[in-house]
């Protein structure tokens, strides 16, 4: 029976691998439906890149560093491509293709954020060291049994909080340090050509095509499906299929009221409904409920998204006409405030040990603690890469290349022919 | 012999077709043209409200004998008016001679209207 039950653990983690692989093309149509038709090539061959090369380079190193052991708890040891370091029930190649695919997520987010202007050759050395360094280090704190999940008694995270950092799919370290090098990344490169007039007001530059886009946030959607119920790990025996039906109910729920929240809020602010901005606003739900998605109720759930989605149309609003940072498909907003949000909100929701369910402070404070060191984390890396590639190598294409497109400069093919 | 470019509404463009192919006309082109004019369309991306001009038309072109002037214009004025702004515009000019070019011939009789 055991025998089975393990099997069973280990086809789940694997079907749901392949769902979260098939949020690469989600994100892949979903930023090229956002940006322009002279640079969907690029686009298209950056979400290919990153999973190729982000596929390698943690199978080599980064699963080391991320599950590897150290003692200290801050860094595990690189693995050179040899597996046979890591103990656990479930097949140590399946677990890594697991994480592979959630490390490739993360690497991917920043690519909608820079696009139409970054030099392809500078995405590739970035991308490369988000999947090598910078996600691998961040998620051994907490998923490879670092300090911030430490639950031991004499641990810091216990003595100062009495709980420890809960991200159960990635809210935080997936999607908010994508979404923090994202913004982090416009920042360094500045905005696309014509986006702000003299005067400083925000341009539209509409994107070519929202068949495009809604498909891929369809996929993604459906990819989240893997993402968080697949993070249970396992299928079999009563408290695993409770868990994963609860996790699938609480993701699409918080998907949901995430796009209600935002259609309702364009609609009032705009006058119309906006899709372009629904779609974001489903995204916004999905990341947000994925840090509690097994802790917070199907209410909780419904709170998260709805939060998400309102917050999302002024983060938007903010970051594109106040902080003037220029990204063509939101994913600092979506990815790193929502990230964030639902992190934290996590404090507040969990029925366990929240705020709101009467435990008290700690397990809030956890949370806060905890996005705020990965966060800085991953603010600090993204300043030091992005600033440094700038100043030596340049992250921006020129002016001629940026006007007639990508495709053509920068690959010598278009897309659309 | 006259030519009339009629610059009409996407939508009436069928039905234009249909009563031109029943009057006395039996050729003419098409195309899809686009104008600015002082109409602006509000539309809404990302949150960002922006205005656009570009006004999508398909104007015609037809070129006919004088007596046949008059009747087209009527046609067209018929079907393709709906009374808002927008609605089009038809300009007439001369034309100094028209060649068949299987034939060799020239002059009006080679537009080969029904009557």
């Amino acid at each position: 029976m055991e025998d089975i039950a393990l099997s069973l653990d280990t086809v789940w983690m694997l079907l749901a691998a392949m769902l979260v692989f098939w949020m690469q093309p989600g994100f892949a149509l979903c930023e090229a439906g956002f940006t322009r038709s002279k640079n969907t090539a690029n686009i298209l061959f950056k979400n290919l890149v990153d999973f190729i090369l982000g596929s390698l380079l943690f199978f080599f190193v980064g699963f080391g560093l991320m599950f590897g052991c150290d003692g200290a708890g801050f860094v595990g040891a690189p693995n050179w491509g040899d597996l046979s370091f890591y103990k656990g029930a479930l097949p140590v190649e399946g677990f890594l293709m697991f994480e592979t695919v959630f490390c490739a997520t993360s690497a991917t987010i920043v690519s909608g954020a820079m696009a139409e202007r970054t030099k392809f050759s500078m995405y590739i050395i970035y991308s490369a060291v988000i999947s090598l360094i910078i996600y691998p280090i961040e998620g051994h704190w907490t998923w490879g049994s670092g300090w911030l999940c430490d639950g031991s008694a004499d641990s810091f995270m216990t003595t100062t909080f009495g709980d420890v950092f809960h991200d159960f799919a990635g809210s935080a370290i997936v999607h908010s340090v994508g979404g923090v090098l994202a913004l982090i990344g416009a920042m360094a490169l500045g905005a696309r050509r014509g986006k702000y007039s003299q005067d400083g007001k925000s341009r539209a530059i509409p994107g070519h095509s929202l068949t495009l886009a809604s498909l891929g946030v369809f996929i993604l959607w459906l990819g989240w499906f893997g993402f968080n119920p697949g993070s249970q790990l396992a299928a079999s025996g009563e408290v695993n299929r409770t868990a994963i039906s609860h996790v699938l109910l609480t993701t699409n729920l918080a998907a949901a009221a995430g796009g209600l929240a935002t259609m309702a809020v364009t609609w009032f602010k705009y006058g119309k409904p906006s899709l372009s901005l629904t779609l974001n606003g489903v995204l916004a739900g999905l990341v947000g409920i994925t840090a509690g998605c097994d802790a917070v109720s199907s209410m909780g759930a419904v709170v998260i998204g709805l939060i998400c989605g309102v917050v999302l149309v002024y983060s938007i609003e903010f970051i594109d006409n106040k902080l003037h940072i220029d990204d063509p498909v939101g994913a600092s907003s979506v990815h790193g405030v929502c990230g964030i949000l639902g992190t934290i909100l996590t404090g507040f929701l969990a029925v366990d040990n929240g705020l709101l369910y009467g435990h008290g402070w700690g397990f809030l404070g956890a949370q806060c603690f905890g996005i705020l060191v990965i966060d800085a984390w991953a603010a600090v890396c993204g300043v030091v890469l992005f600033y440094g590639i700038k100043k030596t190598k340049g992250l921006r294409v020129n002016q001629r290349i940026e006007d007639e497109g990508l495709d053509i400069y920068e690959h010598g093919e278009s897309c659309y022919n | 012999m006259k030519k009339i470019e009629a610059i009409i509404r996407k939508t009436k463009f069928e039905d234009v077709k249909e009563a031109l192919l029943k009057s006395d006309i039996d050729w003419f082109e098409y195309h899809d043209v686009h104008g600015i004019g002082q109409s602006r369309q509000e539309r809404i991306y990302r949150g960002v409200q922006y205005s656009t001009d570009v006004i999508e038309r398909v104007a015609l072109t037809i070129v006919c004998r004088d007596q046949f002037v008059d009747p087209t214009i009527k046609v067209i004025i018929n079907v393709a008016q709906t009374g808002q702004v927008g609605d089009g515009r038809i300009f007439v000019s001369e034309v100094l001679d028209t060649w068949s070019i299987r034939t060799g011939e020239n002059g009006d009789t080679v537009l080969r209207d029904k009557k």
